[in-house]
């Protein structure tokens, strides 16, 4: 898509560079008049939403490391030294641990959006592929920076992820002494976790640009699902859309920074403001809020299957619970991309929602009585939406009529509005 | 001319492919130092080796201590603890092992274990009079459940396996040495 743009250079300094590399033409191309459909909805501002936050990660994570020791023995009163003593390090610190969980939080209605409005359908399976190499990244980010601060989460956190590489059958244990470089989470593993933390945010940002690059090859979709059809479909990114995200980017902005000025503990676990120690281990072991989903997965299965044991088949689970968003644009094969005129679906998708959010409740509860039946319900819901659910709508489901554009669906609307008002109107007369 | 582009491999062709292939080894051979380092190194293996004085802990009581940064369980067993771990049928059990196949003939009353729960890593509580021992009067798991009887084997629970016995040996009657 390159010939949308009207940037004709004057000046002969902009005129020369621009033959050279025409940065700035990328720029207004890509930034500034990217041809946008002029029907999206707030959903589609969370992307915007993650590319700030994840600079806030990076910016606040640059300035955390230049105060923070990756050593067993200073790294939890480094983290304190920077709460305490640092100047302004409460607020950074505070930032960069409010931030992960906002980010996830971005990131859960983005990949909902994308569920709901069939964002993941031809041809932009690539560009949701990209998504969820995203959103594994980050988990995998988020793991290894919470296990910066040492505490008892930290140390045990650590622990139980990578003892779940253990399961895998011959090679477990030789795998799980290579990732930890030693017999247990020790300093070793802090250290290369510290690295791989600081190392990890970076490819996220060069898989974001991927993400965007398959973006902007079909363009952004939209609430219909229609495609773009003429240029009476679209408006410019910039200034519609840069203002409309900007908006939202700041009345996102109002929570995160109620959490880290008032409650930056919050979201985290009391048990991680004491010292790590590798021979006690917390009554009662929870990931962050946005892993426990996840979680209660792993530990729904705790029975054999075949010749997988239950440790084996947890694991399975829960990385199949991830993987299988990869392969979704091939399990749902209905040609109408948005949920707003699926009628059997939606009650689908709700409950899907429902259950996610069911699934992160029993991720923080013992494991034990009805929690391990729930779990079990729930993962078994979360699969079946993906592997039966969505197969067989798209074959016995009537879709609700499409409108031919998107401009005729704007219009349909409007003469919609206006013909309810003519009768409210006509009513009020009699 | 033509056929012989198509069917026969030439001395190029041979070059090529040997080239590809020192290319190869010669780029796994790079890579692998690269990757081997973060296995544990001479330090973390050095301290493999402890010995374990035996002779203050009285019987019914627990110690642990500290074998390659591992908790290493020490159980001085009563004759009851003993009895019941032998009594119990193998059927009945996940990871099948008698009592004998895992303590040192003639040292019955001393059980030496890794104290790592098999399934995801914890340490299992048990070592402490006021511990929660679980159903079966051993050990127990609190994070996802796992129940571990007299002779600290799985009877119930998402654990796969029995807790670990290191390699020991009894130096005296009260000296171990583990490792
Ligand atoms: C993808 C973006 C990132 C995410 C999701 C993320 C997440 C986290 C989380 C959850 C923690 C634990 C916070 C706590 O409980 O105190 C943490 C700590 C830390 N992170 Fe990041 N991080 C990101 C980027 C970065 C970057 C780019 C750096 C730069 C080197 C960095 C450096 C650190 C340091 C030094 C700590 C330890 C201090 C502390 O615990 O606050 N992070 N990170
Ligand atoms: S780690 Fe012990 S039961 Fe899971």
């Amino acid at each position: 898509m390159s010939s949308h743009s009207n940037y004709n250079p004057t000046n002969p300094v902009e005129k020369w560079f621009d033959e050279r590399l025409p940065l700035i033409r990328f720029s207004k191309e890509h930034l500034m008049d990217f041809p946008t459909p002029k029907n999206i909805n707030y959903w589609w501002t969370m992307g915007a939403v993650l590319a700030i936050v994840l600079v806030v990660q990076i910016v606040t994570g640059i300035i955390l490391a230049m105060h923070y020791v990756p050593n067993i023995e200073m790294a939890f009163d480094s983290v304190e030294h920077i709460r305490r003593n640092v100047n302004y390090g409460r607020i950074i610190q505070g930032t960069h641990a409010v931030g992960a969980s906002m980010f996830f939080f971005a990131v859960y209605i983005h990949m909902f959006r994308g569920l709901y409005y069939g964002s993941y359908k031809a041809p932009r399976e690539i560009l949701w592929i990209l998504g969820v190499i995203i959103f594994l990244l980050m988990m995998a980010t988020s793991f290894l920076g919470y296990t910066l601060p040492w505490g008892q989460m930290s140390y045990w956190g650590a622990t139980v992820i990578t003892n779940v590489f253990s399961a895998i059958p011959l090679v477990g244990t030789p795998i799980l002494e290579f990732l930890r470089g030693g017999f247990v989470v020790d300093n070793p593993t802090l250290n290369r976790f510290f690295s791989l933390h600081y190392l990890l945010p970076f490819i996220i940002a060069a898989v974001v640009a991927l993400h965007i690059w398959a973006l902007h090859v079909p363009g952004n979709g939209n609430p219909t699902g229609v495609e773009v059809k003429s240029n009476a479909d679209t408006i410019p990114f910039h200034p519609y859309y840069t203002m409309k995200d900007l908006f939202v980017i700041v009345v996102f902005f109002i929570p995160f920074a109620w959490f880290v000025f008032f409650a930056p503990d919050i979201l985290g676990h009391a048990d991680n403001y004491i010292r790590a120690n590798p021979f006690v281990t917390p009554a009662h072991i929870v990931p962050e809020w946005y892993l426990l989903p996840f979680y209660a997965m792993l530990r729904a299965v705790d029975f054999d299957v075949l010749f997988i044991n239950a440790k084996l088949g947890g694991v399975i689970v829960m990385f199949g619970s991830i993987l299988i968003l990869m392969v979704l644009p091939w399990l749902d094969k209905s040609k109408t991309r948005s949920g707003n005129y699926r009628p059997m679906f939606k009650p689908f998708f709700w409950l899907f929602v429902l259950n996610f959010l069911m699934l992160m409740y029993l991720g923080a509860q013992v494991a034990e009585g009805i929690y391990v039946i729930l779990s079990k319900v729930g993962t078994a819901y979360y699969f079946g939406y993906f592997l039966i659910v969505l197969p067989i709508l798209a074959r016995i489901e009537t879709p609700k009529p499409l409108p031919n554009s998107i401009s005729e669906s704007i219009l349909d609307k409007h003469e919609a509005k206006a013909a309810k008002k003519i009768q409210i109107g006509g009513e009020g007369n009699e | 001319m033509a056929t012989n582009v198509k069917n026969d491999p030439t001395r190029r062709d041979f070059l090529y492919v040997t080239t590809a292939a020192v290319g190869a080894v010669g780029a796994a051979a790079a890579v692998w130092p690269l990757i081997d380092q973060m296995n544990p190194d001479a330090t973390v293996k050095a301290l493999a080796v402890i010995e374990a004085d035996l002779s203050a802990i009285e019987v019914g009581q627990s110690v642990t201590f500290k074998w390659r940064g591992q908790p290493i369980f020490i159980r001085h067993r009563t004759a009851a603890e003993i009895e019941t771990a032998k009594a119990v049928p193998l059927e009945d059990m996940i990871d099948p092992q008698t009592d004998a196949e895992r303590v040192i003939a003639g040292h019955e009353q001393w059980l030496v274990m890794v104290g790592i729960c098999t399934h995801l890593g914890c340490v299992p509580l048990g070592q402490k009079p006021d511990d929660l021992k679980g159903d079966f009067n051993g050990w127990f798991c609190p994070c996802h459940g796992s129940h571990y009887d007299s002779a600290g084997r799985i009877r119930k629970g998402p654990a796969p396996k029995n807790l670990l016995v290191p390699p020991y040996e009894f130096m005296s009657d009260t000296l171990v040495k583990i490792g």
